[in-house]
């Protein structure tokens, strides 16, 4: 038996964009001969959108639990489709339920996970992952030895199909119920005002260089003229100038917006890891000779403090 | 209180991109000329997070663990000299080249051995293979919860009550001791060691723990026996196809940048 198991993630209330993402690069594997793709996830409700993206066959749960945001309920029920699908591909997201999920199903089945993978080839039937390491200085290639190969994967690595309405598929339950021996006591949702920043076309990012955190109030203008949001980098997150969930990188968001504007950044490998697949990307910094100025399309190589309010005054003349 | 934390060396992960050089035959990051290699810059901050529970709780011993080459040492060192109070080295050629889920095993049987814990302690994810897969492991061949990428940990009783980061927030969970926790960067800024205490750790003894002193055979161990068996590794290809924008004033290089990004309909 072959196949491939999607495990799709529900957030407040809706199919998060990488379970699409996810069935996007299952069925280039089907494609490629690696078998029928499955999904697997919590609550009927959400069966036919993951059909209409590509799934053949969904594995729904109604097991407790699944929606405190723990993985550990997850474990059970998922194994339970990954035996009922026969999958020996297993592909989650690199989300907060995925970052650890992934490796309790490869442990427990004495395999492993290529975490945050951007790339997924099928080499005789089998799978090579390819990923980030090294803080995105370098790049590996992985195969697994064991016959279930499990991967979570990066966000915005792989396009999702556009939903095809005529597509039909099967749904099935699993019966199995999850446990953990963790308590959730409280959970508190960052505050973000105005656009998402993973889904904002616009980005505009501020860095350590800006030497002071009101310097993001001026960012916040900016980015609000231009209908976008407003990131960080970790070493101006780590001073406390702006809240991690508004972190860019390696260890906080990946953004791939139509224009990034990194602003007194200098393009650490880390922080390029969270927003490399923008469209377009430009910097305002110092150094000429930085990572950022190298991979933008535009430069501006000033002190941030006359370019930006000069920036603003520009666009709001051509509003 | 007794803890355990895992430590683990790596290749500065600050080394900037332009000395970061890989083999790619041996598939080996080759090191950086004159660049140190350093403590996981996390496992600092889950061994301050040791040392502050086992403070609060009134004593106690915190045990540092770290499975690595001879160097390896230094980042034991590193712990003692913060306040950890022994060290074990898990050291044997047999291991190069193996990945996380065999060092997972080893150390969990490390940590078997060691024997006395109420809570294991490490980073959120090694900056090297930037994995993150180790705390998970550790946890489950114990049989026991993992709470990963921690802000803070408080003991409550016989559990911790730990404050998370999530993509989008925070979230406080409690879970029964021993645990595994893993600690993120939010957690804080560890201390650093003085002169006096560097010199104190030099002379406590560092344990040596072999691959068979675990029990582990050599089929399990080492590169020829991953789990996740490394095809290639290389550096990707950046090319840079910038225009700097020029201009007399930033008042001019502004327009000029506002233009373009017009012509690109990106505004
Ligand atoms: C395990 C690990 C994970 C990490 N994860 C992340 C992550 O997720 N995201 C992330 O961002 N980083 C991450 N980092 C940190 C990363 O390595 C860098 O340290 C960090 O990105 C640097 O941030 P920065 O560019 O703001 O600061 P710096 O590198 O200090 O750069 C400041 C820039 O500002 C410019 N500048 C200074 N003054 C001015 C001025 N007046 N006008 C214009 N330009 C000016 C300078 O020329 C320089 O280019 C991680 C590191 C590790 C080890």
């Amino acid at each position: 038996m072959s196949g491939i198991l999607v495990v799709a993630e529900v957030f407040d209330g809706e199919l998060q964009p990488i379970s699409h993402e996810l069935l996007g690069a299952a069925r280039k594997l089907s494609d490629g001969g690696a078998g029928p793709v499955s999904a697997f996830v919590a609550g009927e409700a959400y069966a036919q959108d993951l059909i209409h993206h590509g799934a053949d066959t969904v594995y729904v749960s109604n097991a407790q639990g699944l929606e405190i945001g723990l993985a550990d309920p997850y474990l059970a029920p998922v194994n339970a489709a990954i035996e009922q699908s026969g999958a020996d591909i297993v592909l989650l997201g690199q989300t907060n339920i995925g970052r650890d999920l992934g490796p309790m199903l490869a442990f427990h089945h004495k395999t492993a996970v290529s975490m945050e993978t951007v790339d997924l080839q099928l080499q005789d039937g089998r799978l090579r992952a390819t990923r980030s390491c090294y803080g995105g200085n370098a790049r590996a290639e992985l195969t697994w030895k064991e016959k279930l190969q499990v991967a979570t994967v990066k966000g915005k690595s792989f396009d999702a199909l556009e939903p095809d309405t005529s597509r039909s598929g099967e749904v099935k339950n699993v019966d199995a119920a999850g446990e953990t021996k963790i308590e959730v006591l409280s959970t508190e949702k960052a505050e973000a005002s105005g656009v998402r920043l993973e889904d904002a076309p616009v980005v505009v990012s501020g860095g350590r260089g800006l030497g002071d955190p009101s310097a993001f109030t001026t960012l916040e203008e900016l980015a609000g003229l231009l209908n976008g949001a407003t990131g960080a980098s970790r070493a101006a997150c780590d001073l406390g100038w702006y809240p991690p969930s508004q972190q860019v990188g390696l260890t906080g968001k990946v953004v791939s917006p139509n224009l990034y504007l990194a602003v007194a950044i200098s393009g650490a490998s880390q922080h390029m890891a969270g927003m490399a697949g923008s469209k377009n990307i430009v910097s305002i910094n110092k150094d000429p000779d930085s990572n950022m100025v190298k991979v933008s399309k535009y430069a501006i190589i000033d002190d941030y403090k006359k370019v930006i309010p000069a920036l603003i005054e520009e666009i709001k003349k051509v509003k | 209180m007794n803890i355990i934390v895992c430590v683990k060396q790596i290749p500065d992960p600050e080394t900037p991109a332009a000395s970061f050089k890989v083999d790619e035959q041996a598939k080996k990051v080759i090191p950086a000329q004159g660049v140190a290699p350093v403590v996981n810059p996390y496992d600092p901050q889950a061994t301050e997070a040791a040392l502050q529970l086992r403070d609060a709780a009134g004593g106690g011993k915190v045990t540092v663990v770290s499975l690595g080459p001879d160097s390896a040492r230094d980042a034991i060192k590193h712990a003692l000299a913060m306040g950890c109070d022994e060290g074990v080295l898990i050291n044997d050629d047999a291991f190069e080249g193996q990945d996380n889920f065999q060092t997972a095993n080893a150390l969990a049987k490390a940590i078997d051995k060691i024997g006395e814990y109420d809570l294991i302690l490490m980073g959120r994810a090694a900056a090297d293979w930037d994995m993150g897969v180790v705390p998970i492991g550790v946890a489950q061949a114990l049989g026991i919860p993992a709470v990963t990428v921690a802000k803070s940990i408080e003991k409550d009783g016989d559990s911790v009550k730990v404050e998370r980061v999530l993509d989008d927030g925070f979230q406080t969970v409690k879970a029964p001791l021993p645990a595994v926790v893993s600690v993120s960067n939010e957690f804080g800024e560890p201390r650093y060691p003085q002169l006096r205490q560097i010199m104190m750790a030099a002379k406590k003894t560092v344990e040596v723990w072999s691959a068979s002193d675990l029990g582990l055979s050599p089929d399990e161990v080492g590169e020829g026996n991953r789990v996740l068996p490394l095809e290639a590794l290389y550096i990707p290809k950046i090319e840079s196809n910038v225009e700097i924008i020029e201009g007399e004033s930033p008042e001019e290089k502004a327009a000029t940048l506002v233009a373009r990004l017009r012509e690109a309909k990106l505004i």
